[in-house]
């Protein structure tokens, strides 16, 4: 096992899967020489060369419609959006297109694309460096989307991805790229998108997050289980789909249920996975389903007590953990 | 390749250069010509059957090809006889769409949304989707949003070692989408093998070209892009052929090509539409002077492909399978409720 960051684990996973398959290409701005802003491509473009590694125009639509119609080929193209903040000029090739593609060709074209994001604030990004944009997708039929918080299961969701013949929206939380660090295996492996994992066993409640936010809810499970409390942690890693059974089974076990996310409150993932325990975990619940997420304004801001103020955190997500668990 | 120019007058029946011994341009033989005025004649009977069985509420709706069909099926023949092109038409390709291949009965299952429509099996507005026997895809009718699928679609190929030219066809209201400006714009970067082909009737639903933008040929814009802009007259079928053809034969050897088809909207823009508000009623009789079918229709005769019996045969047939197909259609079975849910995804 070697010890990685999340954004070695994406590079080697596309770059095996390249190795692995001639129809796999990236294409994004800067992905060529500068190898990605994020070096997600770094020695790609003199390993694979040019037509493998496509530098666009800087023009978001187009990256997207281009990956799309290169899909219908049956080629696999990986295209990047540099930033969840910019990807708003593609949201038609995406949303209104690709997602469409197979129901509205009664299955008969298949779009086998991965759409690269690196997304997610705590970076000093503000309003156009931080964006969360996962709900929009979330609440996309015909997407898949991914959400990994860990090298382990980037680099083997990235793979099932790439592999796979829908329309995958893969969300790399950026300020997880170089903090968070994880051994990979060496031999390869997959993991299935749609299955959650429960990282922390517990008994007195759930807590429910992805992505950034996972990790503080780690180390806030830990705080609070000196004093007693033994929060199950459930890494949604996919968001679409949801995999309810996970949630519902530790709902069942704890009777708690808490959802962690930096998107905003209203609307976003944490809703649909109270409404699934309401809905179908009603007579296990003890106590209110809560939810600590970003506030509902567009975006955290650039000055760090605002920034701070909007994330939550170890120290937040703690102080809510014991508040349900004396309910 | 020419670069752009605006006919004040269209070209007629124009035999350039490269015109073999009968006068006719380049790899056409008058049986082609007799095979394609055949389709063109089915393809404006099931347009005109369509509307009637709008009004009768058989049909929710469509977009009418009249007065595009010369344009349509002048470079449907220009692939055809290439014999390696894949088309991104879009909601005004009837003719494209239909005589691509499809059966008058296929057609009309489709307009009327009944279980076994080719291209969506009914999920879509007739005719969308895809017709992958026919290298047809058409997603969806949000206007502009093929181009940049038809030039990956294009890189795709090209990527696979394939020797395929892509055809996208739209408006020249769609040509004012920033799509369409990315889609030249990286086609022309990446010289990718894809012919844009603009039917410019003048009109987006009521909005005129004049309203749409200040150039009077979308063709010239393609010097923006670093590739060749041509006019051609959509109304003749044999320049819309030619004019396609040489432009095949570029994108493929060098690169894309904008080739816009000037043609007239004979009917309102949808069956839904009432074009009356916003134009004048003499404006389209006075168009339909240049009705393509009939131009063709003189054009056969005189050159003596056909004669006035066959061209009356001609109709007799087409009047004829398209009752054939109303009534297959109209006995079709509807989807089955049970499959909303279906193929989401593919495994
Ligand atoms: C993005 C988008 N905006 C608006 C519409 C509604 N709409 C449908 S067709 C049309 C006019 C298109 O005109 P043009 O591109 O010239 O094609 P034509 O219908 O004349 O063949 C409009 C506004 C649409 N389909 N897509
Ligand atoms: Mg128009």
């Amino acid at each position: 096992m070697a010890v990685q960051t999340v954004i070695e684990a994406v590079r080697e996973a596309m770059r095996e899967e390249m190795r692995r398959d001639d129809k796999v290409f990236v294409m994004g701005e800067d992905v060529g020489k500068r190898g990605g802003v994020f070096l997600s491509t770094q020695g790609f473009i003199e390993e694979f060369g040019e037509s493998r590694v496509i530098n666009t125009p800087l023009a978001e639509a187009s990256i997207m419609g281009i990956a799309l119609g290169a899909a219908f080929r049956g080629l696999r193209p990986i295209p990047e959006v540099q930033f969840s903040d910019f990807l708003w000029p593609s949201v038609n090739q995406l949303v209104g297109e690709a997602a469409r593609v197979c129901y509205g060709t009664d299955g008969n074209l298949p779009v086998p694309m991965v759409v690269r994001i690196p997304y997610g604030g705590g970076i000093r990004g503000g309003l156009f460096h931080s964006q969360n944009v996962e709900a929009l997708f979330f609440h996309t039929p015909g997407l898949k989307v991914v959400a990994p918080a860990t090298p382990y299961d980037a680099k083997g969701l990235l793979k099932s991805a790439i592999r796979d013949n829908n329309p995958v929206i893969f969300l790399e939380h950026k300020k997880t790229y170089r903090m968070v660090r994880g051994e990979v295996p060496e031999a390869e492996y997959l993991l299935p998108i749609g299955i959650a994992d429960v990282k922390r066993a517990g008994s007195t409640l759930t807590l429910v997050s992805y992505g950034l936010m996972l990790h503080y809810c780690l180390e806030a499970a830990e705080v609070v289980s000196a004093e007693g409390i033994d929060v199950e942690v459930v890494d949604l890693r996919s968001l679409r789909p949801l995999d309810k059974a996970t949630i519902l089974e530790s709902v069942k076990k704890t009777g708690k249920l808490m959802v962690v996310h930096e998107d905003n409150l209203t609307g976003g993932v944490g809703a649909e996975v109270a409404a699934v325990a309401a809905d179908e975990a009603f007579e296990y619940l003890d106590g209110p389903v809560t939810r600590l997420c970003g506030p509902d304004i567009p975006t955290m801001p650039f000055a760090q007590t605002l920034e701070d103020a909007y994330l939550p955190n170890t120290e937040k997500i703690a102080e809510a953990l014991r508040k349900l668990a004396a309910y | 390749m020419t670069q752009a120019r605006a006919p004040k007058r269209p070209r007629k029946n124009s035999a350039k250069g490269s015109a073999q011994a009968d006068g006719l341009p380049q790899g056409l033989t008058s049986q082609d010509l007799v095979e394609y005025y055949s389709k063109m004649v089915m393809v404006r009977t099931m347009d005109e059957r369509i509307w009637m069985l709008n009004r009768q509420g058989k049909v929710p709706i469509s977009a009418s090809a009249q007065g595009h069909e010369a344009a349509q099926l002048g470079s449907l023949l220009a692939a055809r006889k290439d014999g390696d092109c894949f088309l991104f038409p879009y909601y005004r390709d009837l003719g494209i769409k239909m005589a691509a291949g499809l059966t008058p009965t296929e057609v009309m299952k489709s307009f009327m949304g009944k279980a076994g429509e080719p291209y969506s099996n009914a999920r879509q507005f007739p005719l969308q989707g895809a017709d992958l026997k026919h290298n047809i895809i058409q997603i969806s009718n949000v206007v502009a949003a093929g181009l940049t699928q038809a030039v990956g679609y294009a890189l795709g190929c090209r990527m696979m070692g394939e020797k395929t030219v892509v055809l996208v066809f739209f408006g020249d209201g769609a040509s004012s989408q920033g799509e369409t400006h990315e889609a030249m714009n990286f086609a022309g970067v990446h010289k990718v093998p894809v012919v844009f082909v603009c039917e410019n009737n003048g009109y987006a639903i009521s909005v005129p070209q004049s309203s749409q933008m200040a150039i009077a040929d979308v063709a010239s814009r393609a010097e923006g892009y670093g590739f060749p802009g041509v006019v051609v007259d959509g109304m003749d079928l044999v320049s819309v052929y030619e004019a396609t053809r040489e432009a095949i034969i570029h994108a493929r050897a060098e690169g894309p090509v904008l080739l816009e088809m000037k043609v007239e909207r004979f009917m309102p823009h949808t069956t839904d539409d009432d074009d009356r508000r916003y134009r004048p009623a003499e404006e389209v009789e006075n168009l339909r002077q240049r009705d393509p079918v009939i131009t063709m229709t003189a054009y056969m005769i005189e050159q003596g492909f056909l004669t006035q019996e066959q061209v009356e045969e001609i109709d007799a047939e087409a009047k004829r399978a398209i009752n054939e197909a109303t009534d297959a259609a109209d006995a079709a079975a509807l989807p089955d409720p049970s499959t909303l849910l279906d193929n989401l995804f593919v495994d």
